[in-house]
This record gives C-alpha cells, sequence and structure tokens, in this order.
C-alpha cells in the first residue's frame, strides 16, 4: 500500500485525521491517532491506527467484558431483564454470558447473599481469571440491604473485593447498564 | 362482591371427641378453622384419626409450624401447630400440641404425609423442637455451622453465624440408597463405577439457588438429593421486628415473579385478623393485579422452562410481553418488579385514570405473544421428547407431598382456591381450571399457557365491573385521616392520626390462618398478634418449599438433563422456598 504516483498526500504529519476520535487527552493510554509522524503510515489516511500496546489491550478488555451472572435472588430477574430485549446489555459489547467463572471476567453478584451462600461466592470468585471485576448489583449485595438479621451476609465486599456497588431493590436495567459504561470507561482509561 | 373474609369451615368435631376422650385439652378456633389441643401422648392418634377417618379425610397437611410462647404464658413454652386440609370438602382443622422446653420433642408423623418431612425439619431447625422417629432430622434451612434456634423469642436477630464451606451431601445420599437399594443393583454400572455429580446452587439452569446432588447411571439419575436455604434471608424473623405495614416489602421478595400477590395474601390475613372489611373497589383492583400477576409469574417461569430445553426464542418473545406489562405496573406503583402496592385495609394509591385503557392494551396483546410461542413449541418434537412423560406424579403423591395449586392441578386434580373457597368476589367471574393428564413437566408448561389467557379473561372482566368508590377500608387502622377535615378539625381525628403514626397497626390479640392463590399454588399466612403493633409470629405457608421436596421422586430414573427441564416445570422461586 501506499500513495499512487502523483496522488497527494491526504493527511499532513501532526494533522488530525477527520473522523478519527482524538482521544488523547480523555484517555491517556490511547496514543494520539494520526499523529505518528511516519508518512507512510499517516498516507493511509487514517485506516491505521498507531497506538500503544496497553491501550489496545485495555480497548480490547473493554469491548468484550464476559460476565458471569451471580444470581440468587429479585435482581437476578432484573439482570434477566437487562439483557434481553428491550434494554439489550449486547448494545454495551458485555452480552457473552457465561456461566462458567473459568471463561468469565465480569462476576455481576445479583442478589441476597447470606453466610450459607459466602463460601460458594468466594469459591466461583476464586476461580475466575484474572483480570477479574465484581459489580454488585442491588442493596442485599451490597450491604444486606434491609436483611439485618442473623443469616444474611452484610455485603459482600466482607468476602470478595467489589468494583461497582448498584444502589436499588432491586435496581433498574438503566442502572446495571450504566455501572456496565462506568467499568469499560474505567478499563479504557487505567487499562485495568 | 362477596365477603372478604373467609368463611369459617365448620367441622363437626364430636366423632373426634368420642375417640381421644382423654386426650383433648382444649377445644377452640384458629379463625377460620376449629381447632383442638391435644396431650403430646394423644397426637399421633389424633392426626392419625383425621387423616384416616372418612369423614375428616384430612388428605394434606398444609402446614406445621411452632409458635414459642416464651411471652405468652409461664409454663409449656413451644405450641406445635399442625394445619389439615380435606381438598374435597374444604374443610380445615388444626390440631395444637404444648411441650416444655427442657422436653421438646413430640412423634414425628412422616409416615403419615410426606409433607411432614421438610415441614419437621424445619421446625426443629428454627425452633430446636425434635421429632422421634423422623429419618433425616437435621438443618434445612440455616447451615450446619449454625448454633442456636434463631426463631426462639431470647435469640438475638443479629447473631449470625459464619459458615465456612458447604455440606458435602453424602450422609443423605447414603440414606436414600439405602431407601432404595435394589436400583444401584439393578444400574448398568457397578457401585463405586457411578458419577456423583453436584448440580448448584449457583448453576445457571436451576433459577435460584438450589442444590442437588446426583448419582448417575451413564446418564440415568439413581439417586438425588436436594439443599435449600442458600436464599434463607429471615423473612419470619424479620417481621417479627417490623410493624405490620413494615412487612409488606418482606412479602414482595417472597416470590419475586409475582410480588403483588404475596402483598395481598399478607395483608389479607392481617385484615382478617384485624376484621377490616376492604371495599368492592378494593378488591377488584387485587384481582386484576394479582391476575396481572400470576400472568407475569407464568410467562418468566415458561420463557425459562423453555430455554432450559434449548429453545431461546421464545425467551425474548416472552419477555417483551412482560415488561409492557411491567411498565403498565410501574405506572401505578411505582416499581417494576417490587411493587409493595397492598396495605392493610388499603392499597398504596389508587389506580392512574389511563391505567384501564393501558392494561386493555396488554389484553390485545397477550393472546398473541401466547400464541407465537406455542406456534414455536406446541409441535417440536424436541420440546414433546423432553417434556411428555418426563417428571411425573400422580394425584395421591402430590397430594400427600402437599402439592397445591398448578402442580396439583397439572396431574388431573382440579382444585383452586379461587374456585373451591372465592375470596375477593373471584366466584363473580367466568374462568376456568386447566387441568393436566398425567402430572409431566407438558401438562406443567401448557397449564401455565392456558392459565395465563384465563387469567386475562378475569382481568378483562374485573376491567368492565370495576366499581366505583373509595379504595380504601372505612376503619381507622387503614389510612391516615385527612389532615383538613379530620386531623387539625377534631380531636378524634388528631388521636387517630397520632394512634397510626405512634403505634401503628395493633389487631386484638389472637390468630389467623388466611390464604389465597397465588401462581405457586397456596400461600398461606399464619400470623399470631400478641396485641402488638409487630406480629408475634408470622409463618409464611410456601407452596414451593413442599413442592420441591418431591423433586427426588420426579428425576430419579430420568436423564441427568431432564433434572433441569423438570426443576424449571416446578416454578421454584427461591425467595419463597427459603424466605
Amino acid at each position: 500500500m501506499g500513495l499512487k504516483d502523483g496522488q497527494e498526500n491526504p493527511v499532513a504529519p501532526g494533522a488530525v485525521v477527520p473522523g478519527a476520535r482524538d482521544v488523547g487527552e480523555r484517555y491517556p493510554l490511547q496514543a494520539p491517532l494520526g499523529r505518528s509522524g511516519d508518512p507512510d503510515v499517516d498516507a493511509l489516511g487514517g485506516a491505521v491506527t498507531i497506538t500503544k500496546a496497553e491501550a489496545l489491550v485495555a480497548w480490547g478488555r473493554k469491548n468484550s467484558l464476559w460476565p458471569i451472572p451471580f444470581g440468587t435472588a429479585c435482581c437476578a430477574i432484573e439482570f434477566m431483564g437487562t439483557v434481553s430485549s428491550v434494554f439489550d446489555l449486547s448494545r454495551f459489547g458485555a452480552e457473552v454470558v457465561r456461566f462458567s467463572p473459568r471463561q468469565a471476567d465480569l462476576m455481576i453478584v445479583s442478589g441476597t447473599i447470606t453466610y450459607k451462600m459466602g463460601p460458594i461466592l468466594k469459591r466461583i470468585y476464586d476461580q475466575m481469571c484474572e483480570p477479574r471485576y465484581v459489580i454488585s448489583m442491588g442493596v442485599c449485595a451490597s450491604s444486606g440491604g434491609f436483611y439485618d438479621n442473623y443469616c444474611t451476609l452484610q455485603g459482600i465486599d466482607k468476602i470478595i473485593p467489589v468494583d461497582y456497588y448498584i444502589a436499588g431493590c432491586p435496581p433498574r436495567p438503566e442502572a446495571v447498564l450504566q455501572a456496565v459504561v462506568e467499568l469499560q470507561n474505567r478499563l479504557q482509561r487505567t487499562g485495568a | 362482591m362477596t365477603t372478604t373474609t373467609t368463611t369459617p369451615s365448620t367441622v363437626d368435631l364430636t366423632k373426634l371427641r368420642n375417640k381421644i376422650q382423654g386426650g383433648i385439652l382444649e377445644e377452640s378456633t384458629l379463625p377460620p378453622m376449629p381447632c383442638v389441643r391435644v396431650k403430646r401422648e394423644a397426637l399421633l392418634e389424633t392426626l392419625e384419626f383425621l387423616r384416616n377417618d372418612p369423614e375428616y379425610r384430612m388428605h394434606q397437611l398444609k402446614e406445621i409450624t411452632v409458635v414459642d410462647g416464651l411471652y405468652l404464658r409461664e409454663s409449656e413454652r413451644f405450641e406445635l401447630v399442625y394445619l389439615l386440609h380435606n381438598l374435597d370438602t374444604q374443610k380445615r382443622v388444626a390440631v395444637k400440641c404444648r411441650v416444655e422446653e427442657d422436653d421438646a420433642h413430640v412423634p414425628s408423623i412422616n409416615h403419615l404425609w410426606r409433607a411432614a418431612n421438610w415441614g419437621e425439619r424445619e421446625a426443629f431447625d428454627q425452633y430446636g423442637v425434635k421429632f422421634d422417629n423422623h429419618p433425616n432430622l437435621k438443618r434445612i434451612l440455616n447451615h450446619h455451622e449454625f448454633v442456636g434456634h434463631p426463631l426462639r423469642k431470647d435469640y438475638n436477630i443479629f447473631r449470625g453465624h459464619w459458615c465456612s464451606e458447604a455440606e458435602t451431601l453424602l450422609d443423605e445420599l447414603e440414606l436414600r440408597r439405602k431407601m432404595f437399594p435394589e436400583r444401584i443393583a439393578d444400574a448398568d454400572h457397578d457401585p463405586g463405577e457411578t458419577m456423583i455429580l453436584n448440580i448448584g446452587p449457583s448453576h445457571p439452569a436451576s433459577h435460584g439457588t438450589l442444590r442437588n446432588l446426583v448419582e448417575l447411571d451413564g446418564e440415568t439419575v439413581l439417586y438425588c438429593v436436594q439443599e435449600i436455604g442458600y436464599l434463607h434471608r429471615g423473612f419470619e424473623k424479620s417481621a417479627e421486628t417490623h410493624e405490620y405495614n413494615q412487612v409488606v416489602p418482606y412479602t414482595d421478595r417472597l416470590n419475586y415473579c409475582s410480588a403483588i400477590s404475596n402483598n395481598v395474601g399478607y395483608v389479607k390475613a392481617v385484615e382478617e385478623l384485624c376484621g377490616i372489611e376492604i371495599p368492592p373497589r378494593n378488591q377488584a383492583i387485587r384481582v386484576i393485579m394479582c391476575e396481572l400477576s400470576r400472568i407475569m409469574d407464568h410467562l418468566v417461569c415458561n420463557a425459562a422452562n423453555i430455554v432450559d430445553l434449548g429453545a431461546l426464542t421464545n425467551f425474548w418473545y416472552l419477555f417483551n410481553l412482560r415488561e409492557k406489562i411491567y411498565n403498565v405496573i410501574e405506572g401505578v406503583t411505582g416499581a417494576r418488579l417490587t411493587n409493595s402496592y397492598a396495605r392493610v385495609g388499603s392499597l398504596w394509591a389508587d389506580i392512574t385514570p389511563d391505567f384501564i385503557e393501558q392494561v386493555r392494551g396488554l389484553l390485545a396483546e397477550i393472546p398473541q405473544h401466547v400464541d407465537d410461542t406455542m406456534k414455536l413449541v406446541a409441535r417440536n418434537r424436541i420440546f414433546i421428547d423432553r417434556t411428555v412423560g418426563i417428571g411425573k406424579i400422580s394425584p395421591d403423591d402430590a397430594i400427600a407431598y402437599g402439592y397445591t395449586g398448578l402442580c396439583l392441578r397439572a396431574t388431573g386434580y382440579e382444585h383452586d382456591l379461587r374456585k373451591a373457597q372465592p375470596y375477593y368476589g373471584y366466584d363473580q367471574y367466568d374462568f376456568e381450571i386447566p387441568v393436566g393428564h398425567q402430572g409431566d413437566t407438558y401438562d406443567r408448561i401448557m397449564c401455565r399457557f392456558e392459565e395465563i389467557k384465563q387469567s386475562a379473561r378475569i382481568v378483562e372482566q374485573a376491567l368492565d365491573s370495576l366499581p366505583d368508590g373509595p379504595y380504601r377500608a372505612d376503619h381507622p387502622m387503614a389510612y391516615l385521616p385527612d389532615k383538613q377535615t379530620r386531623t387539625y378539625a377534631n380531636i378524634e381525628g388528631l388521636v387517630n392520626h397520632f394512634k397510626i403514626v405512634m403505634h401503628g397497626i395493633q389487631p386484638p390479640k389472637g390468630e389467623v390462618y388466611s390464604w389465597t392463590e397465588t401462581p405457586n399454588g397456596e400461600l398461606g399466612f399464619y400470623i399470631v398478634s400478641d396485641g402488638g403493633m409487630k406480629p408475634y409470629k408470622c409463618k409464611v405457608r410456601p407452596p414451593c418449599f413442599y413442592l420441591y421436596s418431591s423433586f427426588p421422586d420426579l428425576v430419579e430414573g430420568q436423564m441427568v438433563a431432564d433434572v433441569i427441564a423438570v426443576l424449571g416445570s416446578l416454578n421454584i422461586v427461591a425467595g419463597e422456598l427459603d424466605r
């Protein structure tokens, strides 16, 4: 590939390619687009993006989150609603719901976790490969909710680390979508 | 409209009196049914007589529970309550028996009703009352490292116990092997070559936190044992520490697929305890909401169940309809899933002006969605092969296990409380009760589809005849008095306001057992009041609990893949199962 004879280079070195997003300032890990300074690359008119390896990995992680739903109670029904047609989690590239912890990198704990369930939750979290992320969906998972009693664990963060908490009993599907998007933004920003 | 309170069931106890002469200590009523309190020595004889005698013929043990009388009387702390039901004549009887704390044991009645197996285990787990000769008296809801019995009045509600690892369940598997030794003898594989497979409690297809341990001969299930309690959230203990209306949100989360049905079941019990009559408009709104909930519940159940068989398309079809119903209900209750709509003697709010039009729009769509789904499955060879004749249960076994509701009707036995003991004017509506032929997975799924259509019919009629008038009962405990005309206008209104705010609802001393026909079956609430603002005891009779106790009998001898399909067709909702 390259320029044909007599064809003018459409992109001057250092210029911003039209249509390519300049995300360099918002996302430090992503190298600036279209400013490679390499005439051979710039000659391709934005068809090639130069970036850092970390940014590429982060971009991949961001857009291919595979969630494992740890559904126990009412929130699991709303999670089903989030995945199904109307709200459609697949719009955000996180619809490949895996039921094996080995294949998933995002655990969505939806529902009350009791002391009896505690060891199970811990074991499944341990079985997930790193990097792994946890979203605690709903107040029961986040803090025990209004089940402040002898059998309910007062928040899953007593057992496993949590990245995002979603309020609500149960949260609306939009709130779940927001948590996923927040996590994606964080992945893009920080790479992990 | 008929009266809201359940008509008392009159049972002539003369024959029982003559039979158990010295054993009966007291005769009273546990509204709406008669109640006898017997000596422990006469308990087994009484229950056996009530079950076998042709005059009583109590087919079904509805519930076993215990009332901790620590704050009610000086001696004989624990009172066992057995609720019996004759499904043909709709007669019910309660039997009670008191025991001392240091001598808390009674004979097991596991051999009379199979429902007693889990019922007694729960009573042991929660109260520490022992049942002699029970085959497997161990904890059922709380984990094996738990110390104490949480529903005792002197147990601190906040005292939790960490659980370090799950049980192996091999002891229960061994019991099951001993019960049916011929199966392993006839199996293709020798003992030791069979495979023991753990399914759950976090299995994607188990629809909740259910755990099964199966022993497989090839792909055939030889033995199956279950463990429940992974979602035991302490409903009953929490109810004892909250005011009557504050319990309503907890009831949402029993069967969270149809929250309003549970709200209504609970407030109906409290209303009967207080003697509150709700007006016709309230009754009709509750009927509409309950039937919409029934439709939603069946949609979720069937959608998920058919996914278990490998058909995903219908899931999106049915969930779309469910989302539409959500939107309409959300417009009235303000919540999608956990609505908390009913209040004692009242509702959270009257329906919105556009509600009726919206529901009519839904009614036009429901048959279309059901028919579309039916086109995908009804003549589908895979579906039929996977469901017909799988997970069968006979009506007699089903009744012995405590089946109620749709799963009982799928066996061919017609019993629906909306017809048998109508409440909220169900007798005014024209609808049919679908029944199955042989109680297999196919029958259960098809009965659900048919019930969706019948519920739509009820909703339509209820909308047509929706009465005007107040939606709140004319009772001082039903709602806060109007500020301008009553609270600030006269002393009675002010006192009324003060009493509700400070003391809430205070039913008179007494007890009640009240039931409604929820999507899963008979949801019963047994409430004991000591005259205070919180229930002294609030026991739920969850239909799932008894359905699920029969599960090994349904799946043993079937293929392992069918375990999941049968489980889905029973519609076990963990919130209701474990409470």
